[in-house]
């Protein structure tokens, strides 16, 4: 009897020492990550990485202002694309849709969302960067829009759902029409969510290399407009990492640092106005 | 005599009832409901209800869970549909028109409704007042007519300074008037209530039972209720449902008083439900 409470005892203390150990596992992967980054990268964070353009090998100084306002454009044009389809299909399926249709969208957009991005890479050079013969911001921010699509589309989903169907009801029976009732009460009783939910896929999208190599392509000079070449972070970090030489490396670090810090805003952001509303809620 | 005054539930206070006769008493039916069936899927839930709602009264719907009472509101402006495959059978008049015949969202403007949960909009107090109006396109004083509505539903008093707020800070029973104001607001001829106390405490729904009293100058009342003693406080007519049927239709005090179906005396005695 006592043996065995004891051997109980045991195999609950181990089991619970054994999900912790992998728990902090899980923690300590990203504050390596973070710390390997900040000690690399760090040491080179000045205002002119933020303010210049890269310069020739061997000249010192130099930054990558090109790639930042890059990646800003390319999420921009992202966004662009991805937020409104994807938040509109969202409210189709939680308020429209039929059972079959809507099985059907949901279901492909997990294909979508499962789709390795440098399939969608390859897409969009194959439908705009081959028609137009060059790459471009549009292209880069046209591939990020499709990554975006699915991930929007599905929390926007089920942050509508979780709208109580009375607030329909109470629409509805004051004589109001479906889509009225969608647009003016469900869809702003959701709204922090689904801005939560589009932030969220922002910084999600915000690190994709793979989408950008042959659509938004590089270049280490200001591109005007949305129709040229354009460099980003994350492909900035790419060709600077393989690249031979150790400034470079160092660079790299950094921009990876800068990149990451980028994430960590935008989700923090996030976070604090969904805190802000729905304590303004309350 | 013996039989009837135990038959008497102590909560009936004559008097505040108007004893009209269904026979002979003039009053002009708003709701002729007539062989209506409803059915979620396989299930029926109404039997063929035949039933006149007659107009600047009110009407209560009692009887036990699950006896159709809330699905026989529902049909009156048509929310049964909002639920998936509801099939309705039967016909319903409103004065004359066909409900089934109308604009549903004309119907909904000129029967209101107010639910068992008060569900205020996620807005200010003014805008929860205000939506109906703004989304038919009001043109004139819109603080007017939400002070109106206010008023009339007994809320004005008590969020006057206030109506910039959330919906959501007042109490339970203030958010249940304030959903009666907002029903209000788009002047409907007749007011569905579908039990509307059940989440409130006795003063509150003290309060509420006084509105209707109110109310019933300007509405036509019909009010779903669990509680016999809010129907035979607050009602003129009395439908007792059961499994779908309509047992007994008489005005409230005859129907507590001296009910000419067994079933009707077994449940307003207490002996099931």
């Amino acid at each position: 009897m006592s043996l065995r409470s004891g051997w109980r005892k045991c195999l609950n203390a181990s089991m619970l020492g054994l999900t912790a150990v992998f728990a902090v596992a899980t923690v300590s992967v990203l504050f390596f990550i973070l710390g390997y980054l900040v000690y690399h990268g760090g040491k080179n964070v000045s205002w002119n990485f933020f303010t210049r353009l890269p310069k020739p090998v061997g000249e010192p100084g130099g930054g990558m202002a090109n790639a930042i306002v890059g990646t800003a454009k390319l999420l921009f044009v992202a966004l662009l694309i991805g937020a409104p389809v994807g938040v509109l299909s969202g409210v189709y399926l939680s308020e429209f849709g039929g059972k079959t249709l809507s099985f059907f969208v949901r279901y492909t957009a997990d294909l979508l969302n499962g789709v390795p991005s440098i399939v969608i890479g390859i897409f969009a050079y194959a439908i705009i960067v081959v028609p137009a013969r060059h790459f471009s911001t549009f292209a880069g921010g046209f591939a990020l829009g499709i990554m975006m699509i699915p991930i929007i589309l599905r929390s926007t989903e089920e942050f509508l759902k979780a709208v109580p169907s009375t607030l329909r009801e109470g629409g509805m029976a004051l004589g109001v029409s479906k889509w009225q009732t969608v647009l003016t009460l469900v869809v702003p009783a959701a709204s922090s969510g689904i801005i939560a939910a589009v932030m969220l896929a922002v910084a999600r999208i915000a690190g994709e290399t793979a989408p950008l190599l042959f659509t938004a392509f590089s270049n280490r000079y200001w591109s005007p407009g949305f129709n040229e070449p354009v460099a980003s972070l994350p492909v900035m970090i790419y060709t600077y990492a393989i690249g031979p030489y150790p400034e470079w490396h160092e660079q790299a670090w950094t921009a990876g640092l800068v990149l990451l810090g980028l994430v960590v805003v935008l989700n923090v952001a996030t976070r604090l106005i969904f805190a802000r509303k729905m304590a303004a809620l309350r | 005599m013996e039989k009837q005054q135990h038959l008497v539930p102590a909560y009936v206070r004559k008097g505040d009832v108007p004893t009209i006769d269904l026979a002979t008493g003039r009053l002009n039916p708003r709701f002729t409901i007539s062989g209506l069936k409803v059915s979620y899927g396989a299930n029926e839930v109404l039997h063929g209800i035949d039933l006149k709602v007659f107009a600047n009264v009110v009407t209560a719907v009692i009887g036990p869970s699950g006896c159709g009472k809330s699905t026989l509101l529902r049909s009156l402006n048509r929310m049964t549909e909002v639920v998936r495959r509801a099939h309705i059978e039967g016909k319903i008049l409103l004065d004359d028109e066909e409900i089934a015949r109308m604009d549903v969202v004309k119907l909904r403007r000129r029967v209101g409704m107010v639910f068992q949960r008060p569900n205020p909009f996620p807005k200010s107090i003014f805008e929860n007042v205000a939506y109906g109006l703004r989304i038919n396109g009001y043109k004139g004083g819109l603080s007017d007519a939400v002070e109106h509505s206010l008023r009339r539903a007994a809320l004005w008093d008590e969020v006057k300074d206030q109506l910039q707020k959330s919906a959501y800070a007042l109490s339970g029973g203030q958010q249940q008037r304030l959903c009666i104001a907002r029903a209000l607001a788009v002047d409907p001829e007749v007011l569905l209530l579908d039990e509307p106390c059940s989440a409130l405490d006795p003063i509150t729904t003290a309060k509420i039972e006084e509105l209707l009293f109110q109310l019933k100058a300007s509405c036509t009342i019909i009010i779903v209720t669990h509680n016999m003693q809010q129907a035979a406080r607050a009602s003129d007519f009395t439908a007792f449902l059961l499994e779908g049927q309509l047992v007994e239709y008489q005005s409230t005090s005859k129907l507590f008083t001296t009910p000419s179906d067994p079933r009707t005396e077994a449940y307003i005695t207490g002996r099931f439900g």
